[in-house]
């Protein structure tokens, strides 16, 4: 599990989140959804430490504070745009990777899965868009973690590839691990995502499972419940019903769908 | 949780374990094994047509001292926004940030000083010209190129973490070389000469204290005792301090240039959101 409490991130005299409340569950896959331009980059990467909150704390459930490099030890992250140092190979950045994580046992079982264990003796220079895209996402699996961050994970990658991707995600939640992901494919987040965070002008006026999301808005579909939120004025989310929200789910406040 | 990550010792592993890597990936950049073999064919080619060591190692330091900025700060800067993604990534990983800046710096900066130490060596053993006279000289140009080495990459860390923006990143390095490596000298001479019926000695040995090739310039051509060459600054100093004592203080100087970027980059890189 992980907690976020009052996250503020200001860059500058720029808000981008304004205080964002979400508990993420473990054993449960979470989407970050919302437009563009929303603040789901800063969200993601103040999570992972990349970015410092102005405000706020981010914590795990034991308390530990998400950004200590300790807790990156559990930490999966595949980032939108996998990028390795062009002239090494596959085998030397897993290596290089493996060597920071001394004591877990890599999943090695992921190069065959994804198909890649013949091309990691290349140069990551001479690899293919597609194939480094596998390699970042045996790189998020490869030490069971028990946080995995996904920023658009399935981009770039095939049909089998994208496959053995969400069976990858729907193991690990088996297994317990907490997975927040980020997409723009609702038929991606149709099948795998258990719950729905809507992030909105740096705000999250509406966090819990899809089948409330479709209540709440009345829609028939996650796309148009997602449109409906989306049309929804900023202006109709008051500052205070965010601010009193700690708590898992994070209910679409009412008179927000219209 | 990971074990090595806990005490200095283990923080060191981890900037080890990066710096080993970092450093595969740059020696094997075609622009670094371009750099190690044009000072190699320069050296080859200058002791061919010159003949004799010493007056060799003063052609090499002119080729020196405007070479490893460009190369350190311009090319060290291209490359450290190439790699932004990936450190990213690193970022992500259970590995203090400080630990990371360690091993990042170590992996561009210990490539670079291994081409250049090379491509100033290995010509004065393939030609055979290394004599009592030449050894002390040329060790001392290698030590001061290794330095500028630091400095250089410092000053590129220090660019590509404050300026988020390649291009304006780039730009400022471009610029940044073009006025400590060609500029500077002639707008101190300028100065020197507006000024000249005032007691500015001091103001210009301030002067040359703020450029690191400056301080490497008069070091070995102290050094060499090429006085000659020295330029206006460079012979203030020697005026100044004499011999010894003149070499000593430069080179401390220069190595404040080492440490005050290098502290500046990591404290940047500390506190820097990516």
């Amino acid at each position: 599990m992980i907690q976020l409490k009052e996250v503020v991130k200001s860059f500058g005299a720029l808000p981008v989140l304004r205080g964002v409340n979400l508990v993420l569950t473990a054993g449960r896959v979470t989407a970050i959804v919302g437009p563009n331009a929303a603040g789901k980059s800063t969200l993601i990467r103040c999570i992972l430490g990349l970015v410092r909150p102005t405000g706020g704390t981010i914590t795990l459930a034991d308390g530990r504070d998400v950004r200590l490099p300790a807790s990156r030890a559990s930490l999966g992250y595949m980032p939108q745009q996998p990028s390795f140092p062009d002239n090494l190979t596959g085998h030397e950045v897993l290596a290089m990777l493996d060597a920071l994580r001394p004591d877990v046992v890599p999943d090695s079982t992921l190069l065959e899965r994804f198909q890649i264990a013949e091309q990691l003796h290349k140069p990551v220079r001479t690899l293919s868009g597609g194939t480094r895209q596998k390699l970042s996402a045996v790189i998020a699996f490869r030490y069971r973690p028990s946080l995995l961050i996904l920023d658009e994970p399935t981009a770039g990658l095939d049909p089998l590839a994208a496959s053995v991707f969400k069976s990858a995600i729907v193991a690990a939640r088996d297994a317990g691990a907490t997975i927040l992901l980020t997409t723009h494919v609702v038929a991606e987040l149709s099948v795998l995502a258990d719950d729905i965070a809507f992030l909105m002008d740096g705000v999250i006026p509406f966090a819990g499972p899809i089948g409330e999301l479709l209540r709440e808005t009345e829609a028939a579909s996650l796309d148009e419940a997602l449109v409906t939120l989306m049309q929804a004025p900023s202006a109709s989310i008051p500052a205070a019903t965010l601010q009193a929200v700690a708590v898992p789910r994070v209910r679409l406040q009412r008179g927000l769908h219209q | 949780m990971t074990a090595i990550a806990t005490g200095p010792v283990g923080r060191l592993e981890l900037s080890w374990i990066i710096a080993v890597h970092q450093s595969r990936d740059v020696l094997r950049k075609r622009w670094v094994i371009a750099y190690a073999v044009g000072l190699i064919v320069a050296g080859d080619l200058m002791l061919r047509l010159a003949g004799s060591g010493p007056s060799v190692l003063v052609s090499l330091l002119n080729v020196v001292l405007l070479l490893i900025p460009l190369i350190a700060l311009i090319l060290g800067a291209a490359s450290l926004y190439g790699a932004s993604e990936f450190t990213e990534l690193l970022l992500a990983q259970p590995i203090p940030r400080r630990s990371l800046f360690i091993g990042l710096y170590c992996g561009l900066t210990v490539p670079l000083a291994t081409a250049t130490a090379l491509g100033l060596t290995l010509p004065f053993l393939f030609e055979r010209a290394l004599d009592a006279t030449t050894v002390p000289t040329l060790a001392m140009l290698v030590v001061v190129s290794v330095m500028l080495v630091c400095v250089f990459t410092s000053l590129a860390f220090l660019v590509t973490i404050s300026i988020r923006d390649r291009a304006r990143g780039l730009g400022v390095a471009i610029m940044g070389w073009l006025g400590v490596a060609v500029l500077y000298d002639g707008l101190v001479l300028a100065l020197a000469s507006a000024f000249r019926d005032w007691p500015i000695e001091r103001g210009m040995l301030a002067a040359m204290l703020l450029n690191p090739i400056d301080l490497a310039r008069t070091i070995l051509l102290i050094r060499l005792d090429a006085a000659a060459l020295m330029g206006y600054t460079g012979a203030l100093f020697r005026a100044a301090f004499g011999t010894t004592s003149g070499v000593a203080l430069a080179a401390l100087a220069l190595c404040v240039w080492v440490a005050v970027p290098w502290w500046l980059s990591a404290r940047a890189f500390d506190r820097r959101d990516f």
